[in-house]
This record gives C-alpha cells, structure tokens and sequence, in this order.
C-alpha cells in the first residue's frame, strides 16, 4: 500500500479555477464528524489558494438528525447549493444519500458510506429501511459515478470507529476531483487535528484514497 | 493563544462569520459583551466568553436579550464599545429597550447583531428584522461574507461612535454559519477608560426629554442618510440597461446567477450594505440609469418598498419587480436556482433549471432527545400520571422535542416563556388538568413573571422546570443555576427552588427523574394536591448527561441490555422512546427488542420500568474514549 498521498493527487497546477468551481454537498447524521470534514476540505483548499466558502447549519439538527454542509470552491459565490447543482455529493450514510439525491445532476461524483445508521423511526418499527438495492439503485441509475464506502471497516482497520469521516475525505482526495494536492490535505490534517488521534485518522484518510485509487 | 487573538501573519484564515463578527469587534476594541445564546448567533458569545480573559473583555451570558442589551448600553453609554448579540426573535424580548435606547443614544461604539433566520433552520418563525432598525430609526448594516461581516462590526462601531446611535448587523443563518477567508487586521493594546457623564436632561427619558429626543433622532437620521448615500458598502457592480438591487448574502446568489446566465454584459447590480436609513438618492440615480429594475432579497420586500417610494418621488416610471409567486419568494431562503430563475423570467433571457431527480417517501431522521436525556423520564413519568388527558403548554429548548411520538408532551407554543403564562390561560378557560414545561434556563429568561402572575391570580396549574443545569440546546452555555463547572460543583448564583419560593408559589416539590419510582410517587402527590386550586411547581433535576461527561469527565460504567425474558410487549419502545432501542423484525427467527450498547448512556430509566432489562458492566477498555 502507498501512503504517499503526493503521488496520488497532483492535477491542481492545471486546472484553471478562474473559469471552474466545484460544488460539495455534505450529509450526514450528527455525530460523525461530517462538520471537521467539511472544514478539512475548506481549509485544504484554502492552503491552495483557492476562493472557498462553507455553509454548515447547527443547533436543532445535531440530535440524531439529519446534518447537511456544503463547500464552494472556486468562481462561485452562492454558500448554499440548490438542487441538482451539487457536483460532489459526500455522503456519510446510506438512507441519507438517496434523501440527497435531488442535490445532484447527471455529472454527479457521489461518494456513499455504506454502513447505516437506523433513524429512530426505523428503531421502533414505525417505518421501514430501505434495502440497498432500494436505496443505491436510483443514485446509479441517476449520476454520473457512484463510489459505495465501506468507510467503518476501514475506518475500524484504521485503529478507529470514529475515523470513517477521513476514510470518506481520503476516498474525495483519490477521486481527484477537486483541485487539492496531497501535501495540503496532509498538512490541513496535522494542523486540525489532535495529536492523539492524528496517525489513526491519517491511517483512514489514506486507506480512503486507497480505495479510490483502485476503482479509477 | 486562542485562533482569534492572533495577530495577522498576512494569511486569511478561514472563519465562521459569527467568528469573523467576534473579531472585527476585537480589532474595533469592544470591552464589554453581553448576550443570550440563540441560533444562529450563538458562537458569537461562545468565542468570547472562550478569549474573555486573554483579551481583556468584560463578556456575560445574561439572562435574556433585553437585560444583555442593557447591560451593553450602559457600557457604551460610560465610553466602553460593546456588543451585544441575539437571534432575530431575542430582538423581540429586547424590543423594549432598543427602541428608547435609539433616542438616548451611546458614547462609546455599540453594535447590536441581530441573526435572523430565514428558513427557520432552528427558530420559531422567520420575521425579518429589518423592519426593526426602520421602526426604532438605528442605522443598519447587511453583510452577505464573513469578511463582510468583520469589516461591517469595525465600520459600524465607528459609525455608531460618530453619530452616538447603536448599530444594527443584521446577519443570517448564511452569513452566521458560512466559514470564508477572513483577512486579520490589527488588534488595539490600548484598554478605554469607563467614565459616565451626569446629564440626566438627555439620558433620563421622561416626556420632556423624550420629545426632544425624537427630535434629535430625526436629526441624527438625516446625517446617517448622507452617510448611506456615500458608503462605501452601498455600490454598483458590472454594466448595462438592466438593473439588480440586492443586499445580503442574496447578492451573492445574485452574482453566481449573472455568470451563469452569462449576463455580465447587461446587468448592472446595485449591493446595498447599509441598508438604513435607505440611500434614497442612490436608489433613484440607479433607476434613472437603467429600464428595468429586480430586487433580490429574502423575507420581506424591504427594499423593494424603499425603492418603489424613491421611484415615485424622483417621477421614475421602469417596471421594479421583486416578491410575487413569478419572482423572488417571501417566504424561506434564497438559493441560485431561485433566484436564475427569477432573472430569466423579469429580463426574458433563456434559463433552463436543473432537472431534480425525485425520490420515494424515506423514513424520516427528526432530531431527538439524546439517549439518557432526563428530560424523556420526566415526560414519562408525568403521563402516566396525567394521561393524554392533561393540556401541555410547553417552551423552548430540547425538551421540545418531547412534542414527537411517543412522548407526545408538547401541546402549545409560542415563545420563549410561554408555557407558564399561557397554562394560567388555559387553566382559567378549561376543565381539563394543565402542565407547563419550562427548562431552567428559560425559566430564568422569560418564565419568572409568568410565575408570579399565576400565583398573584391564583391559577391552576403544574409548572414542571426540567432543571438540567445548562442551556443545552444552544450548546450547553452557563445559566444562574448552573452548578457544574471544569472545576468541580459549586453551588447555583441563583437557586430555581428558592426563585419559585420567592415567587410565592406553596405547593414546590423536587425529584431526579432518573428514579422513577420515586419521581412517579411525587408526581402522584402532586396530582393530589392539586384537587385544590393554586399553581404547583415540580422542579425535576438531573444534569443534562453530555454536559456532565464534559465538565466531571465522569466515565459511564454500564450499558443495558435486553434479556431472554422480553415478552415484545412493546412498552420501551411505545412510552419511552429512546433511541438506543432497535426493534428487530427477525425474518427467519423471531423478532426481538435490542439496546444499541453504542447509543445506551446508562441511564437506568428503561430498568426500572421494565424486569427485561438488565445492566451489563462496561470493560475498563471500551470505557476509554
């Protein structure tokens, strides 16, 4: 396995931001850490210079509900992304990935963790959770690419339940998608992250990319 | 050194605009913060309180909107700059004091952040606050950027210390909780020294002096429209006969939509930042430079009216567009499509919108009270006493969501202390029992005098205070009764038993209702008692569990689980409703009841209700974080 993120993620000189922005659309529920996620690709792209802004929404939602995020980089102003104008949609739960569906366009990259998180609705037997058929059938049916996660088996491979949110960001960098090389994520990364838990979450972020690098 | 307090290393840093806010006020040297928290203002008061000591500010989380405006006026008033925050409904609590205080007028710089939230992500409703710096006659400033929003916090302090009025930001959820490049200026050593002249004649609103007053505001406000005439923060941007009027972070969607209509060519965009007074002659010199006119902006067409005044006034006939179900919608937030959409249809240029992928109806994820959450236990106990029966008034923070099934304990609600005053209403009204919910720190903001009304009036009903020690839903900020700290317990500033004592109230019971059968004999008691008329209050205590595990580090030592014994009669599911709990439709086996040990807190609560259900001693490993 290489770990040499350098290697992996070298198309930002390039491409001409100028003329391009990119739109990421975050969803998740609270309590994964799609929120550090999300600040980890802005301040990534911050690091390349590039214009960047983040829209988080707290408060009520953080009770098991339902967190959304988005990151605007590059010609675009708007914080918010309307539907069908997310380019990127990251999403760290499999239900919510299909709720998010209406954000993404045929051209859309959708990068799902595959590992639910039952809604209390669910849990008590008022409603029922769709098979994963039901549920990643439409989304590839509908964009453009879709990468399926196994982000807690990596994550837990990692040394870390609570790592699967940079198994997630890993996977983003190896997709090359957005116009971030290896060195920013890797000092964002160390410059974010406690000391503690800053090998197992790289260990994550590079078992990610990986698994991107694999299925490109 | 906490991240705010830096000084500048030539690289923006990446801010959230609350944080941006905080800053600008630092670099405008703000002594002195007061604030009630409230989404989306929230990390305003939160940095400072986190910087207070390092910074040198004096910062308090007050009680409510209107005392932390006071506070902060007084400070502005003896020559300290101060700022005060709140959401766009604390604007109503401290709507009292704003509007005089426009009158009396400040010393020192004062900026007054209103957060307003269209959309209602975590609010009671979505007025625009807008009309509030036009009713009270204080100048106005819109951010649409958290850099805009740093420069507006420094530029309104001068503005208010040049004219002796409070300024208003008026920022949104967008602009609250949107994180961009922020570039730092410098930070000031110099600390101001407090002084208060005597002039009572000015400072001492009586009849007399209000008059003049009213007088000298008018003045004040003509000097403030030169000011907004010539600002900086009100200019046009690109060219061409068609006209875009916009302020907020509705200018940005605004600009994303001309790129992409590829419209740079043919629309001229006036950004209004100082949005009051209205820049009247700005507004008609733009009208007579274009022939067709949208405004962009979201909620109310505030600017919209002062546009359509100035374009009477000046004879200036081109269409303006703005609200209305072809264009720029009241209600909710703006987004790019919107607002394409609205630009395609008033200037008849081709836009074709994203085509959006529909789904099936999916189980829905409604926020909930946190597994362990004393809140549920109380709610528990209290219907099994009372039933559906019982009228439940309730109030605002978690405990609103006792409102969802199968808890079902919420029944009215309007504001911030509503519950106590519109249970003495009801009570006088209806046959049925009433119970009001009220948390402790709203109790505090705004559930006190309903307190002392229902008792001087000899209501009839039961104020249940879910006391768990910290205003929680906003982030667990301090509140008077707070007794959990980093450094150990300390007993409350302000007992809630013995404000409730005072208050005049007899019948005050207490219990931790994480004993159920203790908390449900009480409540029997209770229920008892009240065959007579007269208020009751039941304070019902036990910490909020994630604010405990913050501030004592206290381990959790045991997880429950589901025994063999289980009969599947459903009755943690069906009256308790926490969300560790799984019910498992089996397939091939039977289907069982299970307690996720990931979500389980170790409450207890679903023991003692159930002989099922059995506690597991935690291992020392998965107890570490």
């Amino acid at each position: 396995m290489t770990l040499d993120i350098r290697e992996q993620t070298h198309m930002s000189s390039d491409m001409n931001m100028a003329n391009i922005g990119i739109r990421i659309f975050f969803t998740g529920v609270g309590g994964q850490g799609t929120l550090l996620a999300t600040r980890l690709v802005g301040e990534a792209a911050l690091k390349e210079g590039l214009p960047v802004t983040i829209s988080e929404i707290h408060g009520m939602a953080q009770r098991g509900g339902v967190v959304e995020s988005s990151v605007a980089i590059g010609n675009i102003l708007s914080p918010t992304i309307a539907d069908g104008e997310a380019d990127v949609l990251m999403a760290f739960e499999p239900l919510e990935t299909l709720r998010a569906l209406p954000k993404c366009y045929a051209g859309t990259l959708v990068i799902s963790n595959t590992t639910p998180i039952i809604p209390f609705t669910v849990s008590t037997g008022k409603s029922v959770y769709p098979s994963e058929d039901a549920i990643y059938g439409p989304v590839a049916a509908s964009v453009a690419r879709l990468l399926r996660v196994p982000a807690l088996k990596l994550a837990r491979e990692a040394g870390s339940d609570l790592a699967s949110n940079m198994v997630m960001l890993g996977v983003l960098a190896g997709t090359c998608r957005l116009p971030i090389g290896g060195n920013s994520w890797q000092a964002v990364m160390r410059e974010r992250l406690p000391q503690r838990i800053l090998a197992v979450n790289l260990k994550a972020f590079a078992l990610g990319l990986e698994l991107a690098s694999q299925q490109t | 050194m906490h991240e705010l307090l830096q000084p500048d290393t030539g690289k923006p840093l990446l801010l959230l605009g609350n944080e941006a806010i905080v800053r600008g006020a630092l670099e405008g040297n703000v002594r002195f913060v007061a604030a009630y928290p409230g989404t989306p203002s929230s990390e305003i008061l939160d940095r400072f309180y986190q910087l207070a000591g390092e910074a040198d500010v004096y910062v308090e989380y007050s009680v409510n909107e209107k005392v932390s405006l006071e506070m902060s006026c007084a400070a502005a008033v003896s020559g300290v700059r101060s700022l005060c925050s709140m959401k766009h409904v604390g604007l109503n609590v401290a709507a009292d004091a704003f509007m005089t205080l426009a009158y009396v007028g400040v010393q020192a710089g004062m900026v007054i952040v209103s957060a307003d939230d269209p959309s209602l992500h975590s609010s009671q409703n979505e007025q625009d606050n807008r009309y509030y710096a036009k009713m009270a006659g204080v100048p106005m400033l819109e951010p649409s950027t958290p850099e805009e929003a740093k420069a507006m916090t420094l530029m309104g302090l001068d503005l208010s210390e040049k004219y002796r009025i409070p300024v208003m930001l008026r920022t949104t959820t967008r602009v609250n909780h949107c994180r961009g490049p922020v570039r730092l200026g410098t930070l000031p050593e110099q600390r101001p020294s407090a002084s208060f002249r005597k002039d009572p004649f000015n400072l001492v609103v009586v009849p007399m002096v209000g008059r003049r007053l009213r007088l000298l505001l008018l003045e004040k406000l003509a000097g403030l429209q030169q000011a907004a005439e010539q600002s900086p923060l009100n200019f046009t941007a690109g060219d061409g006969r068609w006209g875009i009027v916009t302020s907020g972070v509705s200018y940005l969607y605004v600009r994303d939509a001309i790129q992409d209509l590829k419209l740079e060519d043919r629309v001229k965009v006036l950004k209004i930042g100082f949005s009051h007074p209205h820049p009247k002659t700005l507004f008609q010199d733009f009208l007579q430079s274009v022939d067709k006119v949208l405004v962009v902006e979201e909620l109310e067409p505030y600017l919209e009216e002062a546009i359509k005044v100035a374009a009477q006034e000046a004879g200036v006939t081109v269409p303006i567009a703005g609200k209305g179900a072809d264009f720029i919608p009241r209600a909710f937030e703006l987004d790019a499509v919107k607002v394409k959409k609205a630009v395609s249809r008033h200037f008849g240029v081709p836009y074709d919108p994203p085509k959006v992928f529909s789904i099936p109806e999916l189980p829905q994820r409604p926020p909930n009270l946190c597994p362990g959450c004393p809140h549920r236990a109380t709610f528990y106990a209290i219907k099994k006493t009372f039933g559906q029966d019982a009228v439940y008034p309730t109030d605002i923070g978690c405990y609103t969501l006792g409102l969802l099934p199968p808890l079902n304990m919420a029944d009215f609600l309007i504001c911030m202390g509503s519950s106590v005053s519109t249970a003495g209403g009801f009570s006088k009204v209806l046959t049925q029992p009433v119970i009001a919910y009220i948390g402790d720190s709203t109790f505090f903001h705004a559930g006190v005098p309903g307190l002392i009304n229902a008792v001087a009036n000899n209501h009839h009903f039961l104020l249940v205070v879910l006391d768990n020690g910290t205003t929680a839903m906003t982030g667990h900020q301090p509140n008077p009764g707070m007794e959990l700290t980093k450094e150990g317990k300390i007993a409350p500033r302000v007992s809630i038993e013995a404000v409730v004592k005072g208050c005049g109230v007899e019948r005050v019971f207490t219990a931790n209702p994480l004993q159920v059968k203790k908390t449900q004999e009480t409540i029997g008691q209770i229920k008892a008692a009240m065959a007579e008329p007269g208020v009751s209050v039941l304070i019902s205590k036990s910490p909020c569990p994630l604010h405990e595990r913050r501030m004592t580090g206290k381990k959790q030592k045991v997880v429950f689980a589901v025994a063999d014994s289980c009969d599947l009669c459903r009755q943690c599911l069906d009256e308790l409703g926490c969300p560790a709990f799984v019910w498992e439709e089996g397939g091939e086996t039977s289907a069982c009841i299970r307690i996720d040990p990931a979500l389980c807190s170790g409450c207890s609560v679903c023991s003692q209700i159930c002989s099922s259900i059995k506690p597991k001693r935690l291992e020392k490993a998965s107890q570490a974080e």
